[in-house]
Parts: structure tokens; sequence; C-alpha cells
């Protein structure tokens, strides 16, 4: 089979590759391109570019400070959230994978059950809890929750690491005097660098594209995250629909961002949580 | 790193760093509970934040789902299984029960196949193909709430980018309400959620094909098979533990389905695209019948691990076989 031939069977593959790929970005495009353009070009100029390239819409969020807010507290509760749930998992993870304990595997049965509990399940029965507890309009209501729903996952995902880690490590650790806690904080962290960088991926992005709990925990417009704003301001400008487009841009930015940085410990982390899980 | 002088006289290495040494029983027992102590302290942390915040609150919702209750005190008006019964009698949850189908459904002959179709051509060696792959995927890390403002004025019934393109290409009758529209609004929906999440399952079978050996294929291919027949007896069989988990995804995923539903249509037009979710959301946080609401949560954890056992008693077992007896042997 020639080049030539080879390249003529592959065209129709090409071509709805193409289309799926124009399919997937002219939303994100249209919308990029639209905040650039007043609401009334909008109606009678829908794709071309701007006449004029407006940058009032995307300057005017950015120079006010809600915007900045919203970014500082998803910045905030997802850190938090990682830190807490990437701490905990990994404790647990370790006495997972390295001790042989009764009861050791009846405990992660119990844990893994956890990937069955969909949020919105326990959302409501949590939300009366976090009242009790005078956790709402706070950000440990949304952080701790949060860390207590990725638990199981991280977990998942650490036993797996850990247990790959050879056993002559921790001999050679402990002759050495170290003890457990020491093995597990100067030896098996260390190495499982790889692994944490994973599941911290992981944990931030659930984190940032949180919806429902940040919406049923913060009435308080000061603690709102960015998916909560971007729900208000639609509400607040639905008829200014360039400046919604603007703001839904600019909103994007930071995931996709994370995204096009950690793209293969994203991609990786959801692969393994899938296989394992 | 660590020590290079290897002992002679090993520890059990996959025990704990603890293990046996002493020789009266007594001394071993003690041993035995203080290494059950320490691998229990390590979980502290992770059980307290897991019972208190994930198995509490759903057993109190078991409690509560029994009672008649605004959301402040304690319950006390106990009613039995009435909201049970309740339940099954409203015709919104019947209609979100049917809906949750139908979007199962349409995940499964459409989105998941698709999808699938999708990773077939980018494991293949081809120009642009990380390009695809990534911008196929990246719907997956926006926020539904940035997507669902996103597409509802895309879908904006006549000024939207959906209903110029249609006029655009002469076909400006057959665009209309989109979300709005009681009869579309759940094809509208399905669209949105597989321009979302498709890329999600594509990089799962991407991941999975990988793992099919080169030799395989290649064999079938001397052997005279066509492509069909290749993909058919050596890819799919192959793909069949990734391709279970997906759908095991999809379905869990139809189930809690709540951020899209609310930031676009908040269930509307008059509950057509309302979710399971979304009634349990409107009865426990607008018309505070928390009861009746809690009953709703434990009927959805119901369906789920109905769901999850009877998956993993029936599909999944083989899988799990596999990986228990023979240390994943199946190549994955």
């Amino acid at each position: 089979m020639t080049r030539k031939t080879k390249a003529v069977q592959s065209l129709p593959l090409h071509v709805v590759l193409v289309l799926v790929g124009a399919v997937m970005i002219v939303p994100l495009v249209y919308a990029a391109l639209s905040g650039f353009k007043s609401t009334a070009e909008l109606s009678s100029n829908p794709f071309g570019l701007p006449e004029h390239w407006l940058t009032g819409n995307y300057t005017g969020i950015l120079g006010s400070g809600d915007f900045w807010r919203l970014v500082g507290n998803s910045t905030l509760v997802a850190v938090a959230t990682t830190v807490i749930v990437v701490a905990a998992s990994a404790l647990a993870a370790f006495a997972f994978a390295r001790f042989a304990f009764r009861g050791r595997e009846l405990l992660f049965t119990f844990f893994t059950m956890g990937l069955m509990f969909p949020f919105a399940v326990a959302a409501l029965p949590l939300f009366l809890l976090l009242r009790y507890l005078d956790l709402l309009d706070n950000p440990l209501g949304v952080i701790l929750p949060q860390a207590a729903f990725g638990l199981p996952m991280t977990i998942i995902i650490l036993r797996g690491f850990f247990r790959q880690i050879p056993g002559e490590l921790e001999e050679a650790a402990t002759l050495d005097g170290c003890s457990a806690f020491g093995f597990f904080w100067r030896v098996l962290l260390p190495m499982a660098r790889p692994a944490l960088g994973t599941v911290s991926v992981l944990a931030v992005v659930t984190s940032w594209n949180n919806f429902m709990l940040p919406l049923l925990v913060f009435t308080d417009a000061k603690w709102w995250t960015l998916p909560l704003g971007v729900a208000q301001f639609q509400g607040q400008y639905s008829s200014d629909y360039a400046r919604v487009f603007a703001y839904l841009v600019l909103a994007m930015v930071p995931a996709l961002a994370f995204y096009s940085v950690a793209e293969r410990q994203l991609v990786g982390g959801l692969t393994a949580g899938a296989s394992k899980g | 790193m660590t020590s290079t002088f290897l002992p002679d006289r090993r520890t059990d290495s996959d025990v704990a760093p603890t293990s046996a040494t002493a020789a009266s029983s007594r001394g071993r027992a003690r041993r035995r509970l203080l290494n059950w102590l320490t691998a229990v302290g390590f979980q502290v942390p992770a059980l307290v934040l897991f019972i208190g915040l994930v198995i509490l609150p759903m057993l109190f919702a078991l409690y509560a789902a029994f009672f008649r209750w605004g959301g402040f005190g304690m319950p006390s008006d106990y009613v039995g299984g009435d909201n049970f019964t309740r339940l099954f009698q409203d015709d919104v949850f019947l209609g979100d029960l049917w809906r949750c189908l139908l979007l199962i459904a349409l995940s499964l002959a459409i989105q998941l196949p698709f999808a699938l179709a999708m990773a077939v051509a980018l494991n293949q060696r081809l120009r642009g193909r990380a390009v695809y792959r990534m911008l196929f995927f990246a719907p997956y890390v926006l926020s539904e709430a940035i997507t669902g403002v996103l597409f509802s004025m895309i879908f904006a019934p006549g000024d939207g980018l959906a209903d110029h393109v249609l006029g655009s290409i002469g076909l400006g009758g057959v665009g209309g309400e989109w979300f709005a529209d009681p009869s579309y609004v759940m094809a509208t929906l399905f669209l949105v959620m597989t321009w979302k999440y498709f890329g999600f399952h594509m990089m799962l079978y991407l991941a999975g094909l990988q793992s099919v050996p080169a030799e395989l294929t290649e064999a079938a291919l001397i052997d005279g098979a066509g492509p069909w027949q290749r993909f058919r007896n050596v890819t799919l069989p192959l793909l069949a533990p990734t391709l279970r988990i997906s759908v095991f995804l999809s379905v869990i995923g139809a189930i809690q389905l709540f951020d899209l539903v609310w930031v676009i249509t908040q269930g509307g037009p008059d509950h057509h695209s309302e979710t399971m979710a979304v009634t349990m959301f409107q009865y426990g946080f607008k018309r505070y019948q928390v009861g009746y609401a809690s009953a709703i949560s434990v009927v959805m954890f119901g369906i789920c691990l109905v769901f999850a056992l009877a998956y993993q008693r029936f599909v999944l077992r083989r899988d799990l076989e596999g990986a228990t007896t023979t240390m994943r042997g199946d190549g994955k």
C-alpha cells in the first residue's frame, strides 16, 4: 500500500474527526468571540469576528473585586480540601498497604462502599448536620464534606501505589531505627510523589467544579465559589448576553489552564481510579 | 536514603515492622495488639471524616424518611412508610425515574458507542491525534455550572447560536424552543451531556485499548481477519472490563444528575427535565418537606446500592475474580 492510497483511505476518518472537533470547540470559541461584541451585535452578527473588538466586557469583570474574590474562595476551598483528603487518605492507605491487621479487608470494603454514595444522595442530611454544627456560611462546611467524599477514590489509588514499593526498603528503615510513622514520612511519601500528584490534581478539579454543596452551604455571597458566581451572574445580567459570555470565558480560564498543565496526572488519575474502583 | 546492610535475621517483610521477635506468647500478643493499634491509628483521621460526614448523615436520612418533618428541631411526627407510598404515587417522582431510565438508555445506545468509536479512531497513528484527544476531553474539566450557562445561551430560543446555525443552512424552522419545549428538553439536555462527558469515557477506552497487545491484532490480521472481525473478536473482548466500568459510572452519573439540570432548567418546563436529585432539592430546600425529601434520598441510595451490588455480582464478578486470583493476568 503506498502512502498516497493510505492517505485517501483515512480521509473519511479525518473528516469525521474535524467535524466532531468543530462541535467541541465552536461553543468555546463562540463564547470567547461573543465576549468581545456588544449584545446588539450578537444577534446581527452571530458568527463573524467582532466588528470592533470591545474589551470592556472582559476588563469590566476583571476590574471588579467580585470576580477575584470568587477565584480566591475557589482556590482556598480547593487547596484546603486537597490537603485534608490527601493527608487522611495517605495515612489510611499506608496502613492498608503495609500492615497486616485484623479487620483490614472489612475496613477497606467499608471505605470503597463510599464510591456507591453519589453526593446528591447525602446532600440533604449533610446540610442538616452542617446547620446543626453551625458550619453554614463557613468554608469548612464545604471543605470537610468534600474531603470526606473524596476519601474512597484517593485511598484506593494510593493503596495501589504504596503496595508497589518493595518491602526491603521498609526492613532497612526499621533496622535503622525508623518507626512506622518515620518510614511513612521519610521514605514512603517522598517515593510516592507521582501518585500524590495524581490524587491531588483529581481533588483540586473535583473541588473547583463542585456546585451543589457550595450552593447549599454558602448563602452569603462573601464565600461564593466560581460555579456559584457564574450561575448567579447569568441571573443578574440575563439580557446582557455579551457580558455573560465574557464572564463564562474568564471563569473557564483557570480550569482549562490547570488542565493544560496537569493533563497527564488528571487523565492518569481518572483512568486509574476507574479501573481500580 | 536507607541502610545498605542486609540482615540475615529477616523480619516478616509484608507484615509490620514490629512483628514477632519475642519468644513468649504474651509478648507476641502484646506486639500484635500494638501492631493493630498502630495500623488502626493511621486510619483514625479518615475514619472520623468518613463516618461523621458520609455514613452518619445517610443513617439520619433513613431515620427522617419516616417522619413528617419541616427540618427544624428533631423529627417527631412519625408517619411510618407514608412518605414512601406517597413517593410512588407522585407523578413527578415517577417521571424522574422514567427520565433517569431514558438518559441511561440514551447513554448506553449513543454516547458510549460514540466514545468508543472516537477512542478506536484516536488509538491509531494519526496526524493531530494528541490535539483531538485533548480537545475532546477538555469539556470534562469545565464545571457543570459553566457548561450549563454556556449551553442555555447557545440554545436560547431564536437568538442562540444553535438557531442561527440552523437558520443559516436553511433549516430555520427546525430549531425551536430547545430547553423550553417539553418534548425536546431531554434531547437537548442529552446533547449537552454528551458534549461534556463522552471525552471522559473515550479516555477510559483509550487507556484500555493501549493494554490490548498489538501481537494479538497482528496475529488476527495474518489469519485473514478483516478490520471489523479484528475489532469484534479481539479488541472488544479485551476491552470488556473497561466497558463494564464505564457503563457503571454512566449509570451512577445518571441517577445523581443535578448540577446541569439545576443550572439550565431547574427541572422545567413543568417538571419535564426534573431528576430525582432536583425533586429532592425542591422538597428539601424550597418547600421544607424534609421528611419527604429524605425519603427521596433514601430511594436514590437504594437504587444505587441495588444496582451496584447486582452489577458487582453479575457483571463485574469475572473482572474481580481475575484481579484477585490471577493478579490481573488478563493484561489489564
